[in-house]
């Protein structure tokens, strides 16, 4: 029991960074029907970014304390992203915005590929150590279940941004106009919406809550590097399209999920199969009930539109 | 004008002398190894060793089939790639050596060991770890330090006999290096009588450990041992941590380095343990006067295989003598053969190439760096 309620810790916390990316993916699908491969990449920059802020900081500010430290690293991580993800969608996807299809989604790769090879010549191939601020040693045991400070600054801050998204889309202005681009931007337009000032702001929007979940995901482990972004990109584009891509709330559930099968399948795959599959298959395994929800809800868990763009 | 002449003749005569005092025989000898690049200062460390090995056969005079030889090393750069390390392997074989001390990494000496068995060149590598090099049962690979399944092993006995673990559980990245280490240490606590109480899987580029160590938590275990590196070995020992495991870490040779002790940071204690192929240059028969010798003759320390280096251009020479020829084709049957008190230790090989002592060393972490455990 304790060990399956330590399962579902750590899969609640390695699922709530999935859905944080994830919102990213779908937010931008939603609106402009494009897979933004390059997500996972911002993602790296805001822990790099972050990582070179807080050195910087801890050089010239020593007495700051570390919770002022990480969150003036992590402001320093936010803009630089949100300034990246306009700088992105500016140059390498509006141009292309009434291209086929398949032109803005091997761009996504393109710069996925750039921005990798840039931080690689920054930053070099080598594991950073990232600083941990936020403690990392185990609080007391609830019930047996280890869980860290940071594991607990996750879990409060993505839900605490997940709500402000949802609030965002649902109760603003902005909100209103994304929701009326993501519907036809043609249309929208002619109801006097500035599309592309909106799609720029999502991407934005995107990008910031990247940059969170890199740093997030950096405190956590402890480390940053160049190619860090790759699989929780992966695993967040999993997460969205299992919720039903272009959905927010799918996005938070599928990331949720899919940490959880992760980290249950991992933990019980042995068992379950009478010894015949151990963890070398829990990726496997993510994306096999994954494979299986997209067989029974070809639109993902929470989709409702019929994905008629690929 | 004319006293130039004159000098000039002189000096012509002087050469002319010199020549006919060295007329030997030149035996080329190969190394292959990265001299540029990440690795360069690895590569450099075991070509001054093999260049050292050479002076000193060179010092003491070698006479093969009547005739005084003059060893010659002949160094090339593989970059510690596998394609370069191929084309290095050719222009040596083509440029005729009649052996080769090399390469430095397993990547770049199973590629190039094809090209020596081709040509019938025996190779020597000082540093390649891994098992598949000898595996491929080539008549004319070897190597003087021990594998990863010699690792295994060794780490097998440290654990149940120095550390007296009783319940081990086991990890691995699913690589062939992080493979072949768990699996030969599984096969050794096996036969130890102290099955491992768990085995988990992983991969090389996973973050995240938690989900394994909480079911191996269950388990109970008093020793981790992750077979993998330590990019992915200090996140682990820290998960390790967080998830309030006390059961000591121990690491293969991919985790005892200096980066693991830099990325673990806070998490790293004496309970972390890894073992690493060879042994340290003070618990060398020669290492002491090897290490003086070698800092007098090129000006650096030695950094690490150096004296590994110097045995396996040795055992070259020793099975040179023994056949009275350096011709690889007479002197390979003697290789197999040679026995001899190097600077690393005894000198000889088993059937596979393989060395026959194999040499492992268990580290513990203590004063913040890895120290050799007696």
């Amino acid at each position: 029991m304790e060990t399956l309620l330590q399962q579902t810790v750590n899969g609640l916390v390695v699922g709530s960074v999935y859905a944080l990316v994830a919102l990213g993916y779908t937010m931008v699908y939603g609106i402009l029907g494009l897979i933004n491969f390059a997500h996972g990449d911002i993602l790296m920059v805001g822990a790099l970014v972050a990582l070179e802020a807080i050195r910087l900081i801890q050089l010239h500010a020593p007495d700051l304390g570390l919770i002022p430290t990480l969150l003036a690293g992590l402001s320093v991580s936010v803009l630089v992203c949100m300034l990246l993800g306009y700088t992105i969608e500016r140059t390498a996807y509006r141009r292309l915005r009434n291209a086929p299809r398949l032109a803005p989604l091997i761009t996504a790769i393109g710069v996925s590929f750039l921005l990798q090879t840039i931080a690689m010549i920054i930053w070099g191939r080598n594991y950073h150590t990232f600083p941990q601020l936020v403690s990392t040693t185990p609080l007391e045991p609830v019930a047996g279940v280890f869980i860290t400070p940071v594991q607990v600054a996750i879990l409060v801050v993505s839900a605490l941004l997940m709500v402000a998204l949802v609030l965002l889309v649902n109760k603003t202005r902005l909100g209103r106009a994304m929701r009326a681009t993501a519907e036809n931007h043609k249309v929208a337009s002619l109801m006097g919406v500035d599309t592309n000032k909106i799609i720029a702001a999502t991407f934005v929007i995107g990008s910031g809550l990247a940059a969170v979940a890199g740093v997030m995901f950096s405190s956590n482990y402890g480390i940053a590097h160049y190619a860090m972004g790759f699989m929780p990109g992966l695993k967040a584009f999993t997460a969205a399209v299992l919720g039903g891509i272009g959905n927010l709330g799918g996005a938070m559930l599928g990331g949720l999920v899919l940490g959880l099968v992760e980290s249950i399948g991992a933990g019980y795959i042995e068992d379950l199969s009478f010894g015949f599959l151990n963890s070398s298959y829990q990726d496997i395994f993510a994306f096999l009930i994954l494979g299986i929800v997209l067989i029974f809800r070809p639109t993902g868990l929470l989709g409702e539109r019929v994905a008629d763009r690929a | 004008m004319k006293h130039s002449v004159r000098r000039l003749a002189v000096a012509a005569c002087l050469l002319a002398g010199s020549q006919a005092l060295y007329a030997d025989v030149v035996v080329k000898i190969g190394f292959a190894g990265p001299l540029t690049g990440p690795i360069a200062h690895v590569g450099k460390d075991e070509q001054f060793g093999t260049q050292l090995a050479l002076d000193d056969a060179n010092a003491r005079g070698v006479t093969l089939g009547g005739q005084k030889v003059r060893f010659e090393l002949l160094a090339e750069d593989d970059q510690a790639d596998p394609r370069t390390a191929t084309t290095v392997a050719q222009r040596l074989a083509d440029a005729g050596v009649k052996g080769v001390v090399g390469h430095v990494t397993s990547g770049a000496s199973i590629p190039a060991s094809r090209i020596y068995e081709q040509s019938g060149i025996p190779a020597i590598t000082p540093s390649s770890t891994s098992p598949k090099l000898t595996q491929q049962k080539f008549k004319t690979t070897y190597r003087v330090i021990a594998n990863d399944l010699q690792q295994g092993a060794a780490m097998a006995r440290f654990a149940t006999e120095v550390l007296k673990a009783k319940r081990i559980a086991v990890i691995d990245d699913r690589t062939a290096y992080g493979q072949g280490l768990a699996d030969a240490l599984v096969d050794s606590l096996k036969k130890l009588g102290t099955p491992p109480v768990g085995r988990e899987f992983t991969n090389d580029k996973a973050t995240d450990f938690a989900a394994i160590l909480t079911k191996l938590k269950a388990a109970q275990p008093d020793a981790i041992f992750y077979g993998g590196m330590d990019a992915q070995g200090a996140p682990l020992l820290k998960q390790m941590k967080q998830l309030g495991i006390t059961a000591r870490y121990l690491g293969g040779d991919g985790a005892c380095t200096a980066e693991m002790i830099k990325i673990a940071g806070a998490a790293m204690s004496s309970d972390v343990y890894c073992t690493q192929a060879g042994i340290p240059m003070d618990k060398m028969p020669g290492g002491k006067d090897f290490n003086e010798r070698f800092k007098k003759r090129f000006g650096v320390p030695v950094q690490l295989y150096a004296p590994y280096s110097y045995d396996a251009a040795t055992a070259l020479i020793e099975a040179m003598k023994a056949a009275n020829s350096a011709e690889p084709a007479k002197y390979l049957p003697q290789l197999q053969k040679v026995s001899f008190k190097g600077v690393t230790g005894n000198v000889a090989f088993d059937a596979s190439g393989d060395s026959r002592e194999g040499g492992v060393t268990l580290y513990q972490f203590a004063n913040g760096k890895w120290e050799a455990r007696p």
